[in-house]
């Protein structure tokens, strides 16, 4: 995907097993944990980023699975979280740092 | 309607709850159709209340809060649910009960929202709605064990099925059997990120502790996401949907229109026997039923489209539409959510703008709202089929495409490419430096769409057009027919009564500033009305050219236009009316939606100096080409 060329984040490239730095670099199909969820300021001030994302259950612990994808860019991403599935970009899900499933 | 006052004790109950917890499913149910649709007073939120009797006899005002994911209120919609909650909505008693909806079969944000309203101190208690579907999928509730951990009752409803909320009514009896008081919550305080990741973690833990998952997740939604989010497959059935969707608008709604206009045909025609001839006369058929008519006949189209919106928005599909179109709509600077309102502007725009309350950010809502009315609304059709079948050839093109149809497609593509380009450029001029508001959603399981519900709603979206888009255009046409009418003919007048009008003169001094572009100072005069609503335009062409019934009869003043006008003015025509300035019902909701005066001003500006600017292009270079 050349479209991802502009975006402030990794290509979603990686191997399937090693760790993408943040849910907006994972690969379509990525199961894990959500390490920790920071403040991360882009399109909304770092904290109310951080109180959006929470409030739609990226808490530390919840388990994530990229569910879908766009076609333009792999953007916007679905994001199954702990039983409900979330849309985001990936800009903004760069704010939720992961970990490998026990 | 019943008598909506409450009793003496005038109890008041307050459903609260995320969207897509079939909150309004329940109130439909609780309620009937005793229901009353209003605004909140100073703002553009729907007010939803009813009346219920408990089976203890008790006369409950119940009160449907709009939908929130939160306390914090992002959104005018979650400032009315806030303030209800603290118990400081401006002219409103605070409830003596509220009741949290939560989706039993999705609990997990829901819990997180019941205990930052728990923390308000409000009484309140907990419906577990759509039991039906949670047990269905095996999951297991620990109602014992989650009225312990949540310190509040707890008792599950079904809201589609008969008696599904006994138990819930005989709960809110009990509740309101107790001391309570309603009080206004002065010490709640907005929490922050910290609050917030403590109370999705409170939730969570006791999520673990009273609720069993199955094993297997809901396999039948992410089977359809499959198919329906397919990055390709996915688009390739938004499109086919959408293209069902305006052949059923064009299609199904045609006979009924026709059933509309011969009905209001012959109101007028049986009010003519009545009425001795002279102004009253005219005044009541070409005003008032002429008037109302020409909007009454959209209403077939606006029910069909909102069926579709309504069935699409209970299935659950509509946020995985914005999903699909986030990465095409952020490229023209417009919102995911934006979707939606655009959709709908193709029957009328006004619902369309009334539609992008669903839009959080100020901005992204101001530049959807800007660009809605450039999409082709149904009041354009008959000014483009009067045109299109009176200077098109009706010819095929490659052998299977019309001439006309082609045209007419041109045009729907025109105000969509319009559009696209005037928000990227609203983006660019008028709100540099902004970044974009985020794009995050719930994506909910997919549900059959409950007969009920989607026929309550298209009762509701049916009533504001009529009431609201009637109200405005019946003012206007008695201005318009005032304007056509006065001052009468002199005595022993040669000409059509129409050329001693205040609206000849109104043409006539227009015809400088129409002659560029092609305009006669009859077109000019039929642009006046064509304010208060575009269709009305056609109506007002027949009355200028002095033909009877020019709306029953477009053929007719077809042919007689195809004499007068050359191609080139009717091309510059067909190009003005794809800006189109707007009509009355849509500028005063901008004013509304808006609340400025300004952007009103902005949108009629921009739009006029887009049209005469298209029609101007249009008819000098038909001219230079031959045509003129």
């Amino acid at each position: 995907m050349s479209a991802t060329h502009a975006l402030s984040y990794p290509l979603p490239s990686r191997p399937m097993n090693q760790l993408p730095a943040h849910l907006g670099a994972a690969p379509l199909g990525f199961r894990g944990r959500i390490r920790a969820v920071q403040p991360l300021a882009g399109s909304l001030p770092a904290e109310e980023m951080e109180r959006r994302l929470l409030e739609l259950g990226f808490v530390e612990g919840a388990t994530v699975e990229l569910l879908h994808q766009g076609l333009f860019g792999a953007d916007p991403i679905a994001v199954r979280v702990d039983g409900v599935t979330i849309a985001l970009r990936r800009r903004e899900a760069a704010a939720v740092l992961l970990e490998a499933l026990d | 309607m019943t008598d909506l006052t409450p009793a003496a004790r005038g109890l008041r109950v307050a459903l609260v709850g995320r969207p897509n917890c079939g909150k309004t499913a329940l109130f439909n149910a609780l309620t009937g159709s005793r229901q009353k649709v209003a605004n909140y007073p100073g703002v553009t939120v729907e007010r939803k209340e009813g009346a219920l009797e408990t089976p203890a006899g008790q006369q409950v005002m119940l009160l449907d809060l709009p939908g929130t994911y939160s306390l914090r209120a992002r959104s005018p919609d979650e400032v009315v649910t806030r303030d209800a909650v603290l118990g400081r909505l401006a002219g409103e008693a605070p409830p003596d009960l509220f009741v949290c909806v939560g989706d039993a079969s999705n609990l997990r944000l829901c819990l997180r929202l019941v205990l930052e309203i728990k923390r308000t101190g409000q009484p309140m208690l907990l419906t577990l709605n759509m039991a039906d579907i949670a047990r269905h999928r095996g999951i297991e509730i620990d109602l014992p064990r989650l009225e312990a951990e949540l310190g509040l009752p707890v008792v599950t409803s079904v809201a589609v099925r008969r008696g599904g909320t006994q138990a819930l009514l005989e709960k809110i009896d009990q509740a309101l059997a107790l001391p309570h008081q309603p009080n206004i919550a002065a010490g709640w305080s907005e929490p922050d990120a910290a609050g917030v990741r403590a109370l999705q973690k409170e939730a969570d833990r006791i999520l673990r502790a009273a609720v069993r998952l199955p094993a297997e997740p809901n396999t039948t939604t992410a089977r359809l996401d499959r198919v329906l989010l397919h990055p390709v497959a996915g688009l390739a059935i938004l499109l086919a949907v959408l293209f069902l969707m305006f052949q059923a608008v064009f299609t199904w709604a045609a006979p009924v229109m026709e059933l509309i206009k011969a009905g209001f045909d012959a109101l007028g025609g049986y009010t003519d026997t009545l009425l001795p001839d002279g102004l009253l006369k005219s005044f009541v058929h070409e005003g008032l039923i002429g008037g109302v008519g020409s909007v009454l006949v959209f209403l077939p189209q606006i029910l069909v489209l909102f069926l579709f919106i309504l069935l699409l928005e209970d299935f659950g599909y509509m946020s995985r539409a914005a999903f699909l179109m986030d990465k095409i709509m952020g490229g023209a600077g417009l919102h995911g959510r934006a979707f939606i309102p655009l959709l709908s502007s193709f029957a009328c725009a006004v619902p369309g703008i009334m539609s992008t309350r669903v839009i959080d950010s100020r901005r992204d809502r101001l530049a959807t709202i800007l660009v809605a009315p450039l999409m082709t609304c149904s009041a354009r059709i008959p000014v483009y089929t009067l045109i299109i079948g009176a200077f098109i050839p009706d010819r095929t093109v490659a052998g299977v495409l019309s001439l006309q149809g082609l045209v007419m497609f041109g045009l729907y593509g025109a105000g969509i490419g319009s559009a696209l380009a005037v928000s990227f450029l609203l983006k660019r001029l008028v709100f540099q430096g902004a970044a974009p508001e985020p794009f995050m959603l719930e994506l909910p399981d997919y549900k059959r769409p409950d007969a009920r519900n989607v026929l309550q709603g298209l009762y509701q979206r049916g009533l504001i057009f009529v009431t609201r888009a009637g109200t405005t255009i019946l003012a206007m046409m008695c201005v318009i027919w005032v304007l056509a009418t006065v001052p009468r003919p002199p005595e022993g007048a040669t000409q059509p009564a129409i050329e001693y009008s205040l609206a000849a003169q109104i043409g006539h001094a227009m015809e400088p500033v129409l002659a560029p572009i092609g305009f006669n100072w009859q077109i000019g005069v039929a642009l006046i009305p064509g304010m208060a609503a575009r269709e009305v335009a056609v109506a007002a062409l027949g009355t200028v050219y002095a033909i009877e019934n020019a709306e029953e009869a477009p053929e007719q003043l077809g042919s007689l236009l195809a004499g007068k006008w050359s191609i080139a003015t009717a091309l510059a025509l067909l190009a003005w009316y794809v800006f189109a300035p707007q009509c009355a019902a849509t500028l005063s909701v901008v004013k509304r939606e808006t609340g400025s005066w300004r952007w009103m001003w902005f949108l009629f500006g921009y739009m006029l100096a887009l049209a005469y600017t298209a029609a101007l292009v249009t008819f000098q270079l038909a001219r230079a080409f031959g045509l003129g």
